[in-house]
């Protein structure tokens, strides 16, 4: 077993496992926001760089600090490293640097996006972001395709985590979906704008952290913040057939994977359960859940991690940064 | 002063083909190696002989080649790194379209030394007239019994190919090499790993660059001390320099490291000095990654010394005073060069070749050319100034691979030592609207 400490908390981990996950095993303000790593899919983490940390001890053995932050999805913990997260300005200077980034290109059409509420953007800018904006240039633009009869893609909104492509990799057979061009022009898409021949395409939608893979079936249907989450379940001969029902009334509006605390699917589901079955007879209902993670939608209202209840959060942040500049 | 290592017979015609090439003791040092040398033998001679990478990071090659994972018993590769991108770096193509066979030569010494079987010659996909001279260099070696199974009748075997990139700079980081060099979309790879220890097709691999390849038959030769004989204090051997911008002779130049900047710059020999009689404004010394620095630091370091060709002396002072040897493009700009307009031509490199993977590198890079374009074309505002050195600031350090850096620091020099210009520009944008620019403008209205 190796040590580390990460913020003050130490745990002892297995070889090979990264500081994020270490993280994870501690919980509360010590994980790293990951926008691109994702444990179910191998390959993945490395790239958004939203989850870097100061390693200040290397290890037990060399105790000199490591010379730059490391991403922590993809770093393994040496045992006696020690670790900051929260507790390092630089750490939170660089986040918020990348958040800036992320958004410089993004559209910022919230209102009208399915994405909003659960969305991981949202979330990340919401706790590290900076309300006013230096960007001045013009942002990139796509033109809204169709990935299979499905699934839409906001290339705007992508911030070419990847995930997708994994999914796409580990379940299809052939490559058929990936990155097309290079750097801020970059557009993820399918083999001559195809869908994806698998039962298990649909699981782009919930690894993708934005906006930018959507449900057709349920586009424009309702905003997730006036639906009810119900655990729900039926005999499903492709997949476990465990999902959550968004529903409003007796109706079903749409179908997802269950996520843990950290937004990531416990399982993946397969298409027949997540697009076609809409009917309440189709499931066999559990009874509302409350949503794990911690988001926008978790109480319907807005809370950051282990901190007593704000009345008007927004508020607050707003004033104190306009006092920072 | 003025030996050469490399470059000694680049003049003698006809040097290209085997029989020339052998003629003048080509290959000698395969022989030596292959028949009365042990491996480890002659990786001790790299690592005295100081020999530190071409590429740009100048890494001590021969302790590079002691991380090669020699203990699992995968198939080990060597592949050499002719991507050759970076703005102001011609070096590596001459050599190789001058000498194919000194870089076989290397090569085969490396391998030997290393325990490969199969190595690869990556080059950048315009290199197009390349393939058919290093293939058929290649092919002469083969027939003449250095390439192939058995060399010279001893139980070493070594076969070689060459394999055209598809014209990307990030093909020249190892690790996005290596993904291309496997037919994968050419992104660099998240490390650790490391190459030594997984790299191409997940087997242990060194990768070197071709001029720092092409030294390797030398020290076979010669030994370690004498490479290290040469040159000054911890940057041994020569280097060769591609020097460009506003002077009178350009050139690939291959110089012992040591001599002084001001030499180089202003002998005959070299550069000649500055065109038309100008004055020189400021340098580029290793390609367009390292910091750019202005007459009074290149010539001198901020405390008053000479500055030197060397790894150290370039880079005294930090980034505060000084810059970097690098890949050993050395561009030099008269009194009339415009900075902001080069900056932004740099940056406009930068964003069109970042791979997109990262987010600091692939929004920032774009943020940033938009901005030079804004000052360089009479819209910028002097708040810009400032955003430019915190986006160069932000991206700097948090990249999977150091394109970023590379992105950044030239943004960074450039504001840290002109920031009159940017001023200027900002200042007076009617008058920057009318400027011709030298080089750009005459090409731009050739016909
Ligand atoms: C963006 C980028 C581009 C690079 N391009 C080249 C190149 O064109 N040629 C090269 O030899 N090394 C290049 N390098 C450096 C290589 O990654 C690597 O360090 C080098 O090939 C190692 O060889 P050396 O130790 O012999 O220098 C580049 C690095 C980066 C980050
Ligand atoms: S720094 Fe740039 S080029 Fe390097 S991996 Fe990141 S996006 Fe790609
Ligand atoms: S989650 Fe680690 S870099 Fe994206």
């Amino acid at each position: 077993m190796l040590k580390i400490t990460i913020d003050n908390q130490t745990i002892e981990v297995a070889e090979g496992t990264t500081i994020l996950q270490a993280a994870r095993k501690i919980g509360g303000s010590v994980v790293p926001p990951a926008m691109c790593w994702y444990s179910k899919l191998d390959g993945s983490g490395g790239k958004c760089r939203t989850c870097l940390v100061k390693v200040s001890e290397g290890s037990a053995k060399d105790p000199r600090p490591l010379p730059k932050l490391v991403a922590s999805c993809r770093t393994p913990v040496i045992d006696g490293m020690v670790v900051q997260n929260k507790t390092s300005p630089e750490v939170l200077e660089a986040r918020k640097a990348i958040v800036e980034f992320l958004l410089i290109n993004h559209p910022l059409d919230c209102p009208v996006c399915d994405q909003a509420g659960e969305c991981d953007l949202q979330d990340l800018s919401y706790d590290n972001g900076k309300v006013s904006c230096r960007y001045q240039e013009s942002r990139r633009e796509f033109d809204v395709i169709d990935i299979g009869n499905l699934i839409k893609l906001h290339m705007n909104r992508c911030i070419l985590c990847f995930r997708c492509v994994y999914v796409a990799e580990q379940i299809a057979g052939k490559r058929v979906h990936g990155i097309l061009y290079r750097g801020d022009v970059s557009e993820i898409s399918t083999y001559i704008k195809n869908s994806i021949p698998n039962d298990f395409s649909g699981n782009i939608i919930d690894v993708c952290p934005v906006g930018a893979l959507t449900d057709k079936t349920f586009r424009f249907k309702n905003r997730v913040w006036f639906l009810k989450p119900m655990t729900a379940h039926r005999n499903c001969p492709t997949c476990s057939g465990k999902v959550i029902a968004w529903m409003f009334g007796n109706e079903i509006y749409r179908i997802t994977g269950r996520k843990d605390e950290f937004g990531e699917v416990e399982e993946f589901i397969c298409n027949k359960c997540r697009f076609e079955k809409k009917n309440i007879n189709d499931w066999t209902v559990e009874g509302p859940t409350t949503i794990k993670r911690h988001s926008v939608i978790s109480q319907n209202h807005y809370e950051e991690i282990k901190t007593p209840s704000i009345i008007n959060p927004l508020e607050e942040k707003m004033e104190k940064q306009t006092n920072d500049e | 002063m003025g030996r050469k290592i490399l470059l000694e017979n680049s003049d003698i015609p006809n040097i290209k083909s085997f029989d020339v090439f052998r003629a003048h003791g080509g290959y000698f040092s395969v022989e030596k190696a292959l028949k009365t040398m042990a491996p480890d033998e002659i990786i001790e001679e790299v690592k005295k002989s100081g020999l530190r990478g071409r590429g740009g990071a100048g890494f001590p090659t021969g302790l590079k080649w002691t991380f090669l994972d020699r203990k699992s018993n995968k198939p080990r590769y060597l592949v050499c790194n002719g991507d050759e991108s970076e703005p102001g770096t011609f070096k590596d193509r001459y050599l190789m379209e001058k000498l194919p066979h000194l870089l076989i030569e290397g090569m085969i010494c490396s391998s030997f030394a290393l325990g490969v079987n199969t190595a690869y010659i990556y080059i950048r996909g315009e290199f197009k007239y390349l393939l058919g001279i290093l293939n058929q260099a290649i092919n002469e070696a083969y027939k003449n019994g250095f390439l192939g199974k058995n060399i010279l009748g001893t139980n070493f075997s070594l076969d070689m190919y060459v394999h055209p990139g598809a014209g990307a700079y990030i093909c020249g980081e190892e690790t996005a090499l290596l993904e291309s060099l496997e037919g994968k979309r050419g992104n660099p790879r998240i490390k650790p790993p490391f190459p030594a220890v997984v790299g191409l097709y997940d087997c242990p691999t060194v990768v070197n660059n071709v001029e720092t390849l092409a030294n390797v038959g030398y020290i076979v030769n010669f030994g370690g001390d004498a490479y290290a004989s040469i040159g000054l204090g911890k940057s041994t051997g020569t280097k060769l320099i591609s020097a460009c911008g506003n002077i009178n002779n350009p050139g690939v130049y291959e110089i012992e490291l040591g001599m002084s900047v001001e030499d180089f710059i202003y002998k005959e020999e070299f550069c000649g000095g500055i065109k038309d009689k100008l004055e020189l404004k400021a340098v580029v010394p290793g390609g367009s990654s390292v910091p750019i620095v202005p007459k009074e630091l290149i010539l001198f370091t901020a405390s008053g010394e000479k500055r030197l060709m060397t790894y150290e002396s370039l880079a005294e002072g930090g980034f505060e005073s000084g810059t970097m040897l690098g890949s050993g493009g050395f561009i030099v700009y008269d009194e009339n060069a415009c900075i902001v307009r080069n900056t932004w031509n740099f940056s406009r490199f930068y964003h069109h070749e970042s791979c997109g993977q990262c987010s600091p590198c692939r929004e920032g890079t774009g943020w940033m050319e938009k901005i030079l374009w804004r000052i360089e074309h009479g819209h910028g505002n002097m708040k810009d100034i400032d955003l430019l050195v915190s986006i160069a600031d932000k991206i700097e350090g948090n990249t999977i691979c150091p394109l970023g850096d590379a992105a950044a620091w030239p943004v960074a020099s450039a504001i840290r030592h002109f920031r009159e210009d940017f001023i200027f520009h900002v200042q007076y944008p009617e008058i920057v609207k009318n400027i011709k620019h030298g080089a750009l403008y005459k090409y731009e209205n050739q016909d």
